[in-house]
């Protein structure tokens, strides 16, 4: 997604960004804004109802935005980012889970069970394939 | 044979699971700083520009900080129990975060300061390495300089007395906690 | 003394519903005529009584009788009419007894249906309907009444949710309601096999249109749902992968499986069990989600306050439908093992793969739901798992099923050989891969190698869909298509359609938070916005501050957009109208902030290209179900069935 999102800049240069006008709440280089509002969506607000700090009108989530466009400003990546805000508010404010050995679980999960998926499917076919076809009948 | 029984063993696991999860609760969110120092910050006091209130100040003793602002309504139901706390001799700190200074000096001078210093924190910057969501919260500050335990809600003596008390029973060294004598439990 | 009525009425439902659930059951296990005979006219009764419960109810809320506790905390004399009818299923316990007025439609459906049936196979279908009914309508009765009465009466309500008053709250929670109560009718049909010892390719051609109309009714409730979030939350997405959005999700995905294992054993007889267990499956989720939604297990906006008295019984009704249905079916489902091959290239393959991967995708989202519950409970802390991680796990099984759905389609059953099958698919293939290559960098200046699978992907299923419908119009030979074929073609073109929508969507949307003045001119997103000014106007119950943006492009203006943030008289929270110009290509969506201060205001802009291709893809995902409902099989099969009901079998329980 980080992928798309950072070529996506590259169209937005096409489709002109926007004058100077104030943009209080974003950037007005084009790739610095699509890191912005990427990671605004990663970041939970640790006092909604379960939403990012891109949608929530919380006080505290514009103090985090706030403090994501700060730290964009002084050049920190994204992982920077992410490890400032989860020391500060706990791993519960991260939409994506860290890498850690409590969620690899988490993270192997769809090859695991599409693993599985794929075991159950070769029992199944292996087995129904001996078995006779049986004739046409009429439906 | 035991592939028919494989979903119910599944279902048993999940409904097992659901079972915990209804004593849980899952808007308590756990201070990202329990057992860690004493954030680093430094704020100049509401009432005296002068005075700090830092890092070094809360060092060697067992404290609370307290998040406040004349804009919580919460915060005044805590006030008459934090200003008992400090009658006793328990040291606390305030942290008014985005408020009027004026107006935090009123309320303070009107119902009382509890606070030894409070910082005064208008664009909320302390408070986000405090990891603050809001207003009241409270923490306890070990005499080691760790964060021992963060309260959201006001800070009552049911909350002092099943939160607080076994904590400072179980950190407090012979002299670090005088003032347990007259705020100790039942 | 209406609300009491309702109240009495209630009792009596759950009364009688203990006796549908009960008394035909053991009827058919003891092969006693008369016991069996009292479902039918028990689940009448049922009916009626739920409808007066219903209506009564809202009587009270058409009436403002705000000594109604439920009708003080979500109406106020204020609301418009309308809003004061849906009202009714704005908070937990209306929408409980939406839930028991759904179960008892679909009940009476049932009952009036199933008269060609076997009397001991339909008298145990109502019965498994009825213990659904009976436990349902105890949770309300004993947790959460809706008749409570709050003495002294207040002089005026609460008024309702400012964020459910509108359209999409009338039509979303009974649309999603009739889809995920109406798994309860497989779910039954698969529990009164599992209790007969039977089931056979009768069984699953009765099965399977039922199935289908409550999967239809499922598609478009969540597809409301989404829409409605996109337009009215005012941030321009449209899925959070929510807890209580993936609890509607799941069923839907089970459904889905649950119709295409049908088709096998409708046409076949095998895969019995699987049927069975996906009918449970479906089931379970729906009530799963019911939990979900009402015992504060997880956090979401959607969900009703919670209290774990409830949650526990819930979890109590679980035990007894989910564990009680696993048990038989643990017990009994090896009795349903039937011969019957196939070879690696055939439609059973297909559609086997098809739903592993279905199962899969519930598996991976039920986990990843699940999961911060699992992490906390084992003492490991507080970790969040949203869109970030369900956007991508969900491509893991989501991009081979959809490729495979172009494939499946085209295969014989039992065996065909791999080049006719290549043969059959792959100008289409050919066509999607080089135009889904291409398209991408022409109309959007760059894509990554993700995007442009996943248009190809999406363009080979709209094109593979096509090819038996365009040919047999083209060429003129060969059997016209039944309307289940029409209908599968028609569902699976919505699914291409879908996809492609939510791919350009997704990669391609341009949104950009401002601060605005009037007289701005601000360029962002391929179009010009002229910002002219804030003013203020009144709603019936509601004071909007209302934006007005000119949208232009190269000078020509296209629209003029005004969207509102509202402050509701008595709930005094502020909302946002966002403000959407939509075409077949894109929607523009600006939304107003808060103010800044200085006459400036903020302003989000977003720029959505192909957006309405999710609501249409579902739309016709629906429509191809709605289609496929009516072929003449299901029709024939009735009449036939009806000449050849004979007496109740003795009891084989």
């Amino acid at each position: 997604m980080r992928t798309l999102t950072w070529l996506l800049s590259s169209w937005l240069a096409f489709a002109g960004c926007a004058l100077a006008v104030d943009a209080q709440e974003g950037f007005d280089d084009p790739v610095l804004n699509e890191r912005y509002r990427a990671l605004i969506r990663e970041i939970r607000c640790p006092k909604c109802q379960n939403e990012s700090i891109a949608e929530s009108d919380a006080p505290v989530a514009a103090d985090l935005r706030r403090e994501v466009r700060r730290l964009i400003a002084e050049g920190a990546s994204d992982d920077e980012i992410k490890t400032f805000l989860a020391s500060r508010y706990g791993e519960f404010v991260l939409y994506r889970p860290r890498l850690t050995p409590t969620t690899l679980a988490i993270w192997a999960a769809p090859f695991v069970l599409l693993g599985l998926g794929g075991l159950v499917f070769w029992r199944i076919v292996a087995a129904r394939v001996n078995q006779p076809l049986d004739e046409e009948l009429p439906p | 044979m035991w592939r028919y029984v494989l979903p119910l063993a599944i279902f048993v696991g999940i409904a097992a699971l659901f079972g915990v999860g209804l004593t849980i609760n899952p808007n308590h969110v756990p201070s990202a700083l329990l057992g860690k120092p004493v954030p680093t910050f430094s704020l100049p006091s509401v009432t005296d520009p002068d005075d700090l209130l830092s890092t070094q100040t809360l060092a060697g003793r067992v404290s609370l900080v307290n998040v406040w602002g004349t804009w919580c309504v919460e915060c005044r139901h805590e006030h008459a129990f934090l200003v008992e706390l400090a009658r006793a001799g328990l040291p606390i700190y305030g942290l008014n975060v985005k408020d009027d200074r004026a107006a935090a000096i009123e309320w303070l001078s009107r119902l009382g300061d509890p606070y030894v210093t409070s910082g005064f924190d208008p664009d909320g910057i302390a408070a986000i390495e405090w990891g603050v969501t809001g207003a009241p919260e409270t923490f306890l500050v070990g005499s080691d300089g760790t964060v021992l335990y963060k309260h959201i809600s006001p800070l009552t003596r049911g909350v002092w007395e099943r939160d607080f008390l076994p904590l400072l029973e179980e950190h407090c060294g012979p002299a670090d906690c005088p003032f347990l004598a007259a705020v100790g439990g039942p | 003394m209406i609300p009491e009525f309702g109240q009495l009425a209630l009792a009596l439902a759950l009364c009688l519903a203990l006796v549908q659930g009960t008394v035909p059951i053991v009827g058919a296990a003891l092969g006693r005529a008369d016991w069996m005979a009292l479902a039918r006219p028990a689940a009448a009764g049922q009916f009626v009584f739920v409808a007066i419960a219903f209506g009564a109810l809202e009587y009270a809320f058409l009436n403002d009788d705000f000594s109604v506790l439920f009708v003080a905390e979500h109406s106020n004399s204020a609301l418009p009419v309308f809003y004061k009818a849906t009202a009714a299923w704005g908070g937990h316990e209306g929408s409980m007894l939406l839930w028991i007025a759904v179960l008892a439609v679909w009940t009476m459906a049932v009952a009036a249906g199933s008269r060609s049936q076997p009397q001991e196979f339909a008298s145990r279908v109502l019965g498994v309907l009825g213990i659904v009914s009976a436990g349902v309508i105890a949770f309300a009765f004993i947790t959460s009444n809706p008749f409570t009465r709050l003495i002294p009466a207040p002089a005026d309500g609460n008024d309702l949710n400012p964020l459910l008053q509108d359209p999409g709250m009338i039509f979303h929670p009974p649309t999603l309601y009739v889809g995920y109560v109406g798994m309860a009718v497989p779910f039954a049909f698969a529990v009164a096999a599992l209790l007969t010892g039977r089931l056979d390719k009768d069984w699953a051609r009765w099965t399977r249109p039922w199935t289908v109309v409550a999967w239809l009714f499922l598609t478009v409730g969540i597809t409301l749902g989404s829409w409605w979030a996109y337009y009215e939350l005012g941030w321009g997405g449209w899925w959070f992968w929510d807890p209580v959005e993936n609890s509607s999700f799941m069923p839907w995905l089970m459904a889905t499986a649950l119709i295409h294992s049908l088709a096998v054993t409708e046409r076949r007889g095998i895969f019995k069990s699987w049927t069975v267990l996906l009918a449970i499956a479906a089931f379970s989720l729906s009530l799963l989600g019911t939990f979900l939604t009402r015992a504060g297990v997880l956090i979401s906006v959607h969900a009703f306050a919670s209290d774990p008295t409830r949650g526990l019984f819930i979890l109590g009704l679980l035990a007894i439908f989910s564990g009680g249905s696993l048990l038989l079916f643990a017990l009994r489902a090896r009795n349903f093992e039937a011969e019957g091959g196939f070879k690696l290239v055939s439609r059973e393959a297909f559609l086997l793969a098809n739903n592993i991967l279905l199962v899969v995708a519930a598996g991976l989202v039920l986990f990843g739901t699940l999961a911060p519950l699992i992490v906390e409970a084992i003492g490991l802390g507080k970790i969040s798992v949203g869109p970030p991680y369900f956007n991508l796990v969900f491509l893991v099984p989501a991009v081979p099923l959809v490729a495979l759905i172009g494939v499946g389609m085209h295969t014989a059953w039992r065996t065909m050989p791999g080049d006719a099958l290549l043969r059959r698919v792959r100008v289409p293939a050919i066509v999607a891969v080089a135009i889904g290559v291409v398209a991408p960098f022409v109309f959007f200046d760059a894509a990554s190698v993700l995007t442009v699978l996943a248009v190809s992907i999406a363009l080979w299923v709209c094109a593979s869909s096509l090819l038996d419908p365009v040919r047999r119009l083209v060429q003129r030979t060969g059997a016209p298509l039944t309307r289940g074929q029409v209908g599968m073609c028609l569902a699976h073109f919505g699914v291409g359609v879908f996809m492609l929508g939510a791919t350009v969507t997704s990669a391609y949307n341009f949104e950009r938070d401002f601060a605005a003045r009037p007289g701005d001119r601000i360029e962002a997103g391929g179009y010009e916005f002229v910002f002219n000014g804030v003013r203020s106007v009144p709603g019936p119950n509601f004071v909007a501050d209302e934006g007005e943006f000119e949208l232009r492009d190269e000078g020509e203006l296209l629209a003029v957009l005004k969207p509102q943030v509202r402050v509701y008289q008595v709930q005094q929270q502020p909302m946002t109208e966002a403000a959407i110009d939509s075409t077949v290509l894109r929607d523009v969506f600006v939304a107003l902030g808060e103010p800044l201060g200085d006459n400036a205001w903020s302003v989000r802009l977003r720029v959505k290209p192909l957006i309405g291709l999710l609501w249409l893809g579902s739309g016709l995902m629906a429509l191809g179900g709605l289609v496929a409902v009516t072929d003449r099989r299901y029709r024939v099969a009735v009449r036939k069935t009806e000449h050849a009901t004979a007496q109740p079998a003795p009891g084989a329980a």
